[in-house]
């Protein structure tokens, strides 16, 4: 039982365990497939970095070679970072049914440098890339059907970004008097209040109001 | 009554003829265009709130554009505004007719990120309730599907079994739906006495009610009508799409997570894993009567090996301390204080925690960046690939078979739209 206050954090990209099955696959990637940025076991995980511009030709190698054979494409999503200077990743979760095993294809774009679509390799991933451009902005070239279909009809906006607000930007209710819905800015009577929840008291030095106490005790600290 | 009748073709009164056109005679070319139909979003058989555009040639589905997204409720925003503990009753309201498997998703994501383990008795709890909620999921969908294809009496027989679960449900978490059971190292609380035994009972009656079932269906020649050969997909179809759960395993894949990536219990215990070969209607009706049939032995299993233990770990970091110590112990009270509040802080790192729902693959995407809230949750719907492909199956189907296509697929709309 590992108590998570103690542990120390453990780094995003994890030691690059070279074992098991996994392990081989990942060395073979990243020793023998060009345009790999890093490919290693994070949390038990396969998880393979690339570029854009090689994703097609690693997508079509994962699902075509043998060694790999991953049948499915189950999941595709993005994750938004708003620091980098590349703020999205874009997460292939891939799946072969005949080797047991799941592939994680991470890339990175922003908001105007298309990823290549994967729909010609499995049909599923239109929606998944739908999805991932309704929800974050990230645009997808080759894909004849990138229509939002996540939130309404005519919506303004990626809602999962960061810098979108959870109210969002509108609100709608059915109109009486114009017997239709209608939309209208978001009207909230408190305004939302985003607590962090971390560390109630650790971190605030001086309490409102006690200004002064906190400066003589600075004072006293500092003589001694 | 008129007493004017018509003993030939000249006899016509004039009143009735066309105008004379002067002996030129204007040619119309008719054509019989496709037309759109709008199948939802408020329709019965669309189970929910499905939109579906049917552009149809006479009674012919010549493409199937379904309109997602009318109950958006921006889940994994909100999530990304929640602490770990207050983001789990999120997926109860997900796949509303399954939720403890989706809790269990999401329990076991946390752990992996957390690195800790459910106790033994707690991993028990949980395949029983998987299996559970399979069952009630599956009674919900068989006995739907017959009611879209016309048969009633299913429907009334399925609701009274699922009452019985679902006052299982109610024993164990308080809740009839929305339990919040399963969390995040084990279960809120252990199980109430005499419940095991009252699912003992259940179960040895339970086959009966399935066979009683198949005597309405199986056979059932109206049935089989409606369903044999009606949106068959093959093998390669349903891998290329994205299938999952009983879809996949009607298309001939043996592919069950439960048996393929055992997680809690699984392991444990003995099933098959029923495969159809067809892929059509009726092959995913059969394998999910199958199913229901394997889930009882696994309860059964689950019976007889559970035994008297902790049912969640014992760091109060990550569950709250009892009750009962909260009166005395002063440690155990900032213990519930900081859990309830800031709750627990989790590692960075990220996971793709899948478990086998009722309707298939059901994945949670956690991101976690070391804060007490997660960074980014993404939730992988099993119906969201089923219902893309419904273009392709139903494709030069009658408007009737789409009907039967939707209800064997079981979409429900609370995970596809989130």
């Amino acid at each position: 039982m590992a108590d998570p206050a103690n542990t120390p954090p453990v780094a995003v990209a994890g030691p690059r365990a070279v074992s098991g099955p996994l392990g081989a696959i990942a060395f073979r990637l990243s020793t023998a497939v060009p345009g790999i940025i890093s490919a290693g076991i994070e949390k038990g995980e396969l998880v393979v970095r690339t570029t854009r511009h090689r994703l097609l030709d690693l997508m079509t190698m994962l699902r075509d070679d043998p060694r790999y054979a991953c049948q499915q494409v189950m999941d595709i999503c993005g994750v938004d970072f708003p620091d980098r200077a590349e703020r999205f990743d874009v997460v292939y979760n891939l799946l072969s049914v005949t080797h047991n095993h799941r592939i994680r294809v991470i890339v990175t774009t922003d908001e105007t440098s298309p990823v290549p679509s994967v729909h010609q390799l499995w049909p599923a991933a239109t929606w998944w890339e739908r999805e991932c451009y309704d929800l974050f902005g990230v645009l997808f070239t080759d894909q004849p059907d990138l229509r939002r279909i996540l939130t309404d009809y005519g919506f303004e906006g990626h809602p999962l970004r960061k810098d979108f607000p959870l109210t969002g930007y509108v609100e709608l209710r059915y109109d009486e008097d114009r017997r239709q819905v209608v939309y209208e800015p978001v009207d909230l009577v408190q305004d939302f209040r985003n607590f962090d929840f971390e560390s109630p008291w650790e971190g605030i030095l001086t309490l409102p109001g006690d200004e002064k106490a906190h400066a003589d005790r600075q004072d006293m600290k500092r003589q001694g | 009554m008129s007493d004017v009748t018509l003993r030939s073709d000249t006899d016509i009164p004039d009143s009735l003829l066309p105008e004379d056109t002067d002996g030129e005679v204007k040619r119309h070319v008719v054509e019989i265009d496709s037309h759109a139909l709008n199948f939802g979003p408020q329709h019965p058989s669309a189970h929910g709130v499905l939109r579906l555009v049917l552009e149809m040639e006479g009674e012919v589905v010549a493409r199937a554009i379904p309109h997602v997204g009318l109950l958006h409720r921006g889940t994994e925003k909100l999530i990304e505004y929640k602490t770990y503990p207050k983001a789990l009753p999120y997926f109860d309201r997900l796949d509303y007719v399954s939720p403890m498997c989706e809790e269990q998703a999401f329990a076991l994501a946390v752990e992996k990120l957390l690195n800790i383990e459910a106790p033994e008795r707690a991993k028990w709890i949980r395949v029983m309730f998987a299996e559970i909620t399979r069952i009630l999921n599956h009674i919900l969908n068989l006995t739907s599907f017959g009611l879209d294809c016309g048969a009633l009496t299913p429907a009334l027989w399925g609701y009274e079994e699922r009452e019985k679960l679902i006052e299982f449900y109610e024993a164990a978490s308080g809740a009839r739906f929305h339990a919040n059971y399963v969390r995040p190292g084990g279960v809120a609380r252990d199980l109430p006495a005499g419940l095991e035994e009252r699912i003992a009972d259940w179960a040895r009656t339970f086959p009966k009610w399935i066979d009683d079932l198949e005597s309405l269906l199986t056979s059932n020649r109206i049935w089989k009508q409606r369903t044999v050969g009606i949106g068959v997909f093959t093998t390669e179809q349903a891998l290329a799409w994205g299938f999952s759960g009983p879809c996949l395993r009607a298309s001939g894949v043996p592919w069950d997570l439960r048996r393929s990536q055992p997680y809690d219990n699984y392991d444990k215990v003995e099933f098959n894993v029923p495969v159809g070969r067809q892929g059509d209607c009726y092959d995913r009706y059969l394998i999910r009567v199958a199913e229901m049939r394997e889930s009882v032995r696994i309860i059964n299993q689950c019976l007889e090996q559970i035994r008297p233990g902790p049912v969640k770990v014992r760091d109060h970091k990550i569950t709250p301390p009892p009750r009962r110590e909260m009166k005395r112990s002063m440690e155990a009270l900032i213990h519930h204080f900081k859990l309830f509040t800031e709750g627990y802080h989790v590692p960075p790192g990220a996971t793709y925690t899948v478990t086998e729902t009722p309707k298939g693959e059901f994945g949670v995407y956690l991101v976690a960046d070391g804060s007490n809230r997660p960074y980014r949750c993404k939730i992988r719907p099993t119906g969201f690939s089923h219902l893309q492909a419904i273009d392709e199956m139903s494709r030069r189907h009658m408007l009737a078979d789409a009907v039967a296509i939707i209800g064997s697929l079981d979409l429900v709309f609370g995970e596809i739209d989130r």
